[in-house]
């Protein structure tokens, strides 16, 4: 009786031990890659900003951006192990709802306000940065 | 034919899936969706600042104010206290509760590391006479490093929560459900750094 109960219990923990493994979490290796990777992509753009590697200031800009953008798939990858199945598949969806919520708040944003701003014709604060 | 004669008499009256692909409980995903949130605060913050960002009202620039060196450290702080929570997780799903423990203490002293830096950045700014209410740039400054800066602290005192959890009753499965939500929270609060490193105080100095 005992045993039985004992052996459905510990059947249980299988079960549910089993779903959570289903989670995400990584191994050794994931954690190194990304680590190095991370490492990389992080000492790069504080060379071209600090050792004033690029031509003009334009080109360092898209590049620090382009890597930033990077790093952030490879911590998403590595260290968050996101992927298309876990959960069914909704991180995903919420992630990517996310990432669309945030591209309209953030070009949008920019977009209205540098409109007003280029349609005021009294100097804004903006204009007076030239002011020692 | 032959499979829908050998249902037997209740399996006949059900209609749905008994076993379906569900996790047993939602928390994982919630917390996710938690995240999800959080990052649109970010996302907002981040726009704010990409609208104020320029506007110094005569004051001083990300040129002028920010230290470089200083930024590199905190980056390095955090992105080692990510792999060391990484490790804790091992040692976690390793059931070695020692290690855990000693790994999580690393990576609580790294973000307390980072901190430290950033309050002592903040502190440094306000005496130079930068603080946020000198102009747009700086405000929209402080409130998103700010932000970040008080998400590590709350993630600093969960940790020790864990930690004394951890201690107390082992690594049982709530505890590595515990442990997991924490460790989504800490990598996400890494890729949050990356913007504000990059958009923020690179990008600030560069102009």
């Amino acid at each position: 009786m005992s045993a039985a109960s004992h052996d459905a219990h510990h059947a249980h923990d299988d079960h549910g031990h089993g779903h959570e493994d289903g989670g995400a979490h990584g191994t050794l290796k994931d954690y190194v890659i990304g680590f190095v990777l991370a490492v990389i992509l992080t000492a790069i753009p504080f060379w071209l900003v600090m050792g004033d590697v690029l031509p003009n200031n334009q080109m360092t800009a898209l590049a620090v951006m382009g890597l930033a953008v990077i790093q952030v798939i490879v911590h998403m990858i590595y260290f968050l192990h996101m992927n298309s199945r876990s959960e069914g598949g909704w991180t995903m969806l919420a992630l990517v709802f996310t990432l669309v919520v945030v591209v309209i708040t953030l070009s949008g944003s920019l977009w209205v306000m540098h409109n007003l701003d280029s349609h005021m014709m009294a100097p804004m604060p903006h204009d007076m940065r030239e002011v020692p | 034919m032959a499979h829908a004669q050998a249902l037997t008499e209740a399996d006949k009256d059900r209609f749905y899936l008994t076993e379906d692909h569900h996790p047993e409980n939602g928390t994982l995903l919630g917390f996710w969706i938690y995240l999800m949130s959080d990052c649109l605060i970010f996302a907002v913050l981040f726009a704010c600042y990409a609208v104020l960002g320029r506007n110094y009202a005569a004051g001083p620039s990300g040129a002028d104010l920010f230290d470089l060196p200083i930024v590199a450290v905190n980056t390095a702080l955090l992105l080692f206290s990510s792999i060391t929570y990484g490790f804790a997780m091992i040692s976690a799903q390793a059931k070695k509760v020692k290690p855990t423990l000693a790994w999580l203490a690393v990576t609580g002293l790294l973000g307390l590391g980072f901190l430290s830096l950033e309050l002592y950045e903040f502190n440094h700014l306000i005496h130079e006479g930068a603080g946020p209410q000198r102009s747009a740039f700086l405000s929209s400054f402080f409130v998103l490093v700010g932000t970040h800066g008080l998400h590590v602290t709350f993630g600093c005192i969960w940790l020790v929560t864990l930690m004394v959890q951890v201690a107390k009753r082992g690594l049982g499965g709530e505890m590595k459900r515990r442990l997991m939500c924490l460790s989504m929270f800490w990598h996400f609060l890494d890729v949050i750094w990356i913007g504000v490193f990059s958009f923020v105080y690179l990008l600030g100095v560069l102009k």
